[in-house]
């Protein structure tokens, strides 16, 4: 019965069904660095879902689709930016209202796209890699996307631990007086931050829509965007970790999926939930040790800023 | 050199700033030549900040010029006044606890070169000028002293013409101070002008060429500090005579609080340790606890307040063990404290003052009966607080942080004081508080134990402590010296208490670079 | 340039004003978003603000309006302690959803006895329900720092599976023919919260919500407790050294909340729903935040909005019928309305000053 999961082709479709989850996260990431917590991920993850599905549909081209999630992913998080950053609200509540917006709104722009397929996203060509026997068909003939959000992570990695920028950045997420007083700009650092963060979590929802399901249906982000946050904390703020993170979970949910397939004797619906255990599981682990926490997580995350005099 | 074969550097003219309700600065004018050191002396909220932020170009004049070097100056940003060689020390609020020393000192330069090409300017540095330090430790493990060494030498790397410190004796041993002051000395002599704020007329006659001193945003002298006496500065400053406070001689009671053998890890990962600490404080004694920031005070007066819990017995109040109690059972007892931050610990912000009166004297004013909070009486207390400690505020409903630093520390230090504490714990009670309002606290806390309450005085200020205390003790890395009695106790001595130097020689270099650790470790 | 400028002590003044403000853009805004959809706005905010209390329907809307309000507010006063406090249970809906479970099984296990003890012991399972989820949070908060925020939002995801294992398991009428879902508690008159009036929409749950509300009120007025969780709010230091046991604080809260969530859950499953289905979670716990929001965490607020809130509600479906607008325009529309009111939010603290920048931002 468990016999009849095949391991490779598990692995293969760990990557796909982690790929939202990283993608989001890791921008995320880079938010809560600068001091901010945006817990709107879901909203922007869904309303860039639809748009993404959308924009893929009405040009032909997947290519637009992702641009498409990315920007409204962006423009959200844009709105986020805007409460938060110049109208001084509650983070907290402020990352509520973008799910809770993001929610509405996306079934709203997506009344009548249910049940239409999205056109399909190109393999990557990798040559003889592909042809590797097992390694190729379980890492190497996924589609460019796939490739892309672990570059992402490797590119965000190098920006945060060598670059000048990502040293700036890192400052205003541990001090945000003390990077106003050395002059530098904590409110547009931020903004940037988070629009980053919400084209990734825009781009995340898009691959959602036009790969990993494909189709559009409401509230299909299913809490994604609460676990890729989830993730963020398990990975103590590292990108490495947060890639590690991702696929964990992406495995999680195959790993269900599959022994729902096989038809194992556990009712569906207690399957179902075991990412959602999981990450609760993997959160007690990781914040048990508060001194870690206290020491990886930037001082400033969800405080808000406003220069005094 | 001589005054007039000095190259001005930095002329200001009717610099005038002003904020709601209050003008910061109005016309100040002054100028700094070349190798200079010039005080820039006043009170808090006299307008010094104001002033420095304007030249660092973090608040732009609404009125007013400079010149630098000839050229007028009027940065739009801080990059653009470092540009221009212009640097600053900050007071707090300028480094970051989770970065490196390396990576702090290049957040505060423009062109910053490679992290291993500035760790090795940092150490060329910090040998020329006697100011060890390894940069690869995070700053969050390093002392007061230590870090304000990472702040000098962030401006020095950038070959400031004119380097400007905010109160930077404030967090240092007389020794560091001593230290200090002969880098300054060294950097002047190379032709680094250098404009020194601070409030301590003795530091101030010790080291610099001219000062400038402001009152209320005006400039009300300008004068060479060593042709003037302590006393004719401080009158300057303050602008009338102060009262001393004064004392009646204190024949201490019985033991009140013992504490014996008190052990505590911090919650914070950059907090001190508090090892074996151990004293007793007699009815009627005032003891000052003195050493430099981040030696252990905040932990301290939490393991006193009860936030943080020990081993019963390692606090006894009147022979009970009282060391797993929370801050209300203490309170019941008689035990009150004070913390040094009033703004959010001592005080909530954004509540009314009503509010805040309640928070500590549920318990010993009866404010609470059956659960419900007695409102009325909540308030009588709060106008009782105000009227009492002259507290200046529109009315007891308003928010406190309204109230200016002074007013608020009256009323932090009165509602603690009004409660008849037996023994009352106070961290930093005058820290950033304007001269009257500092004599009226202290003058509480004597009349306090004149009454016959035991208090202990947590204070950077080694004047106030003098100024208050019957004993003293040195708080150093979370270790506490054994008290001894104020009287006869000189300065240097207390210096040797308070730890020495704390490494300023070089010859601790060495020894810095043995205890680093790679980047990233942690 | 436009500058903001903290005001000293919060504004009275707009702390009342906001929530009014908002509602009047979101109306806007919302008028916009319709007029997009192709629909007429000035028709289709009469619709919904309108006509369910004076038009045509009034008659069959009006009762209706009590009846969604009833766990919207439940809720919202219960959520309102934690948020005041810095404590953010968003799980509510997954608390509401097991506290109907608890109930529904206890009037199931009874099924077909007749006995007033019923409906008691129900109210008391469902309370116990919504405790208990809610104390997974606070227990992981206080044992291990887990983020409450996290945890009770997968518990939501966690019930929702739940649910739909009882509809289909355990709690399947054995005489649906197979067809998931519960008995129907609404033919079962020893369980059934049936309206106190007829045709008032008045039920237990309508009773329950305005008693929360009064004693909310009260609680946090006069009460210590109530004091307590603003200090922890507004100043968590502070309230430490007042005393005040954040784990303590941590557990009330959030079993405050998670109690009158699962007694949402309870009225809602024994009265106009019925039974317990595989849909039967239908978004108040999420809704309830924007309430207690809207509301300003004040319980006579939240009791004013959780009455406009329905009204969107029953107004929504209203549209939806006459004039076809989408049911996800209404779930839109309340977002936008919590965005308006944070936005709107600066003004009590804030001044706004026209005038030149400073330096650095």
């Amino acid at each position: 019965m468990i016999g009849s999961i095949d391991p490779v082709l598990l692995v293969a479709s760990l990557m796909i069904a982690s790929t939202p989850i990283l993608l989001a996260a890791i921008g995320e990431m880079v938010v809560e660095k600068a001091g901010v917590l945006n817990l709107g991920v879901e909203g922007m993850m869904i309303v860039g879902a639809i748009c993404g599905f959308i924009a893929a549909v009405k040009t032909g081209s997947p290519l637009a689709g992702f641009l498409g999630g990315a920007l409204a992913g962006a423009a959200m998080a844009a709105l986020f930016a805007l409460l938060t950053q110049v109208f001084q609200s509650n983070q907290v509540a402020t990352g509520l209202a973008l799910t809770l917006f993001g929610l509405g709104l996306s079934s709203l722009i997506g009344q009548g796209y249910n049940g239409i397929r999205p056109p399909a996203t190109a393999r990557l060509d990798l040559g003889p890699l592909s042809d590797i026997p097992v390694l190729g068909r379980m890492l190497f003939s996924h589609d460019w996307m796939v490739y892309a959000s672990l570059g992402l992570v490797a590119a965000v990695w190098a920006f945060l631990r060598y670059s000048r920028a990502g040293l700036i950045l890192r400052a205003v997420g541990e001090s945000h007086d003390a990077a106003h007083a050395l002059g530098y700009r904590v409110v547009r650092i931020r903004v940037l931050a988070l629009m980053f963060g919400g084209a990734c979590a825009g781009l995340g929802g898009a691959y959602l829509s036009l790969v990993r399901v494909p189709q559009w249906t409401e509230g299909m982000t299913a809490g994604a965007g609460w676990i890729a946050l989830a993730i963020v904390v398990f990975a103590s703020w590292k990108a490495g970790r947060v890639l590690l993170g991702a696929y964990l979970f992406g495995g999680v949910t195959v790993l269900q999926l599959n022994l729902q397939a096989a038809g194992v004797a556990i009712p569906v619906q207690y399957l179902s939930m075991a990412p959602y255990l999981i990450t609760i599981l993997v959160l007690v682990v990781i914040s048990a040790d508060r001194s870690r926490v206290a020491l990886n997580a930037p001082a400033m995350l969800g405080r808000n800023f406003h220069a005094s005099r | 050199m001589t005054e007039s074969a000095r190259q001005t550097l930095l002329t200001i003219e009717g610099l005038t700033k002003a904020y709601p309700g209050v003008v910061a600065n109005d016309d100040v004018s002054f100028a700094i030549g070349e190798g200079e050191v010039h005080a820039l002396l006043g009170e808090n909220g006299a307008g010094k900040s104001t002033l420095v932020k304007m030249i660092y170009g973090l608040v732009r004049p609404d009125a007013g010029r400079m010149v630098l070097r000839g050229a007028p100056f009027a940065p739009p940003q801080p990059s653009a006044a470092r540009a221009a060689g212009v640097a600053m020390v900050f007071q707090h609020f300028s480094l970051f606890e989770a970065l490196s020393v390396a990576e702090n000192v290049a957040l505060g330069m423009e062109q910053a070169p490679k992290q291993r090409e500035l760790a090795a300017r940092i150490a060329q540095v910090s040998e020329d000028y006697g100011l060890p330090l390894d940069p690869y430790r995070l700053v969050g493990d390093l002392s007061a002293g230590e870090r304000q060494r990472v702040e000098i030498i962030r401006c020095l790397l950038q070959d400031p013409k004119l380097l400007i410190m905010d109160e930077p004796t404030s967090v240092l041993t007389p020794q560091e101070v001593a230290i200090l002051f002969d880098t300054l000395r060294k950097l002047a002599a190379e032709g680094t002008a250098i404009l020194y704020i601070s409030h301590k007329l003795e530091e101030i006659r010790a080291l610099c060429d001219a000062a400038t001193i402001l009152r209320r945003g005006k400039v009300v002298a300008t004068c060479n500090p060593r042709e003037q006496t302590a006393r004719e500065l401080a009158e300057m400053m303050v602008g009338a005579t102060l009262a001393t406070p004064s004392r009646a001689e204190a024949t201490p009671g019985a033991a009140v609080l013992e504490i014996g053998g008190l052990t505590v890890t911090p919650a914070n990962p950059f907090g001190t340790a508090l090892r074996d600490i151990t004293l007793t404080l007699r009815a009627g004694e005032v003891m000052g606890i003195g050493g430099v920031a981040g030696n252990g005070q905040d932990e301290l007066l939490a393991a006193l307040s009860g936030e943080t819990r020990t081993e019963p017995g390692a606090i006894r109040l009147k022979g009970k063990p009282i060391g797993d109690a929370g801050p209300n059972a203490r309170r019941a007892l008689g035990l009150l404290c004070a913390p040094e931050e009033r703004l959010g610990h001592a005080a909530a912000p954004d509540m009314t003052l009503i509010e805040n009166a309640t928070l500590t004297a549920t318990i010993r004013k009866g404010l609470v009966s059956g659960g419900f909070v007695r409102w009325p009486a909540a308030r009588r207390f709060a106008e009782e607080v105000i009227a009492t400690f002259d507290v200046r505020t529109p009315g007891p409903e308003v928010a406190a942080r309204a109230l200016s630093g002074g007013n608020l520390q009256k009323f932090v230090i009165g509602r603690e004081v009004m409660q008849s504490p037996e023994v009352l714990v106070v961290n930093q009670p005058t820290w950033g508080v304007d001269a009257a309002a500092a004599a009226a606290i202290r003058q509480a806390i004597l009349d306090l134990a004149a009454q016959g309450a035991a208090v202990i005085v947590i204070s950077q200020d080694l004047d106030e402590i003098m100024e208050v205390a019957d004993s003293f003790a040195a708080l150093n890395a979370g270790r506490l010296s054994a008290p001894v009695a104020t009287q006869g106790l000189t300065l240097e001595r207390i210096g040797l208490m308070l730890g020495g130097a704390h490494g300023m020689h070089e010859a601790d270099l060495d020894e810095a670079h043995r205890h680093s650790h790679p980047e990233g470790a942690a | 340039m436009i500058r903001l400028e903290r005001r000293p002590t919060p504004s009275r003044f707009w702390t009342g004003a906001t929530p009014v403000l908002a509602v009047i853009a979101t109306m806007i805004a919302g008028g916009i978003l319709f007029a997009a959809l192709g629909k007429n706005p000035v028709e289709a905010i009469r619709t919904i603000f309108w006509d369910p209390l004076f038009g045509q329907f009034a008659s069959y809307s009006r009762p209706q309006l009590l009846v969604k309000a009833a766990p919207l507010i439940l809720i919202a006063v219960g959520l309102s302690f934690g948020f005041r406090a810095g404590i953010w249970n968003i799980g509510a809906e997954g608390q509401y959803i097991i506290g109907a479970i608890f109930g529904a099984a206890m009037a199931l296990a009874f099924y077909p006895m007749d006995a007033v003890i019923v409906f008691p012991l129900m109210v008391l399972a469902g309370a116990a329900g919504g405790l208990a989820w809610a104390m997974i949070p606070a227990v992981l908060k206080i044992r291990f720092n887990t983020s409450e925020i996290l945890v009770s939002l997968m518990l939501v995801y966690v019930a929702g599976h739940i649910l739909s294992a009882m509809a289909f398991g355990a709690l399947r009428n054995p005489e649906g023919m197979g067809f998931p879902g519960s008995r129907n508690l609404q033919q079962y008159p020893a369980a059934h919260n049936a309206e106190l009036i007829a045709g008032s929409g008045l039920h237990w749950g309508t009773v329950t919500a305005f008693l929360a509300v009064i004693v909310a009120y009260v609680v946090m007025q006069r009460h210590i407790l109530g004091f307590q969780i603003r200090v922890a709010g507004e100043a968590p230091r502070a309230a430490r050294f007042a005393g005040v046991n954040p784990a303590r604080l941590t557990a009330i809260c959030l079993g405050t909340s998670g109690a009158l969530a699962g007694l949402a859950g309870l009225f809602e499953v024994s009265g106009p729903s019925g039974q317990i289905t595989p849909d039967f979670a239908s978004g108040y716990g999420f809704t309830a935040i924007i309430v207690a929001f809207l509301g300003r965490l004040n319980p006579l607020g939240i009791l004013l909005a959780g009455l406009l809130m329905a009204l969107t509600y029953i107004g929504g479906e209203l549209a939806q019928l006459t004039l076809a607008l989408p049911a996800a325009a209404i779930q839109a529309f309340q977002g936008m309305l919590l965005f308006f009111l944070l936005a709107f939010d600066m003004l009590s603290n804030f001044r706004i000053r026209i005038g030149r920048p400073e330096g650095a931002q």
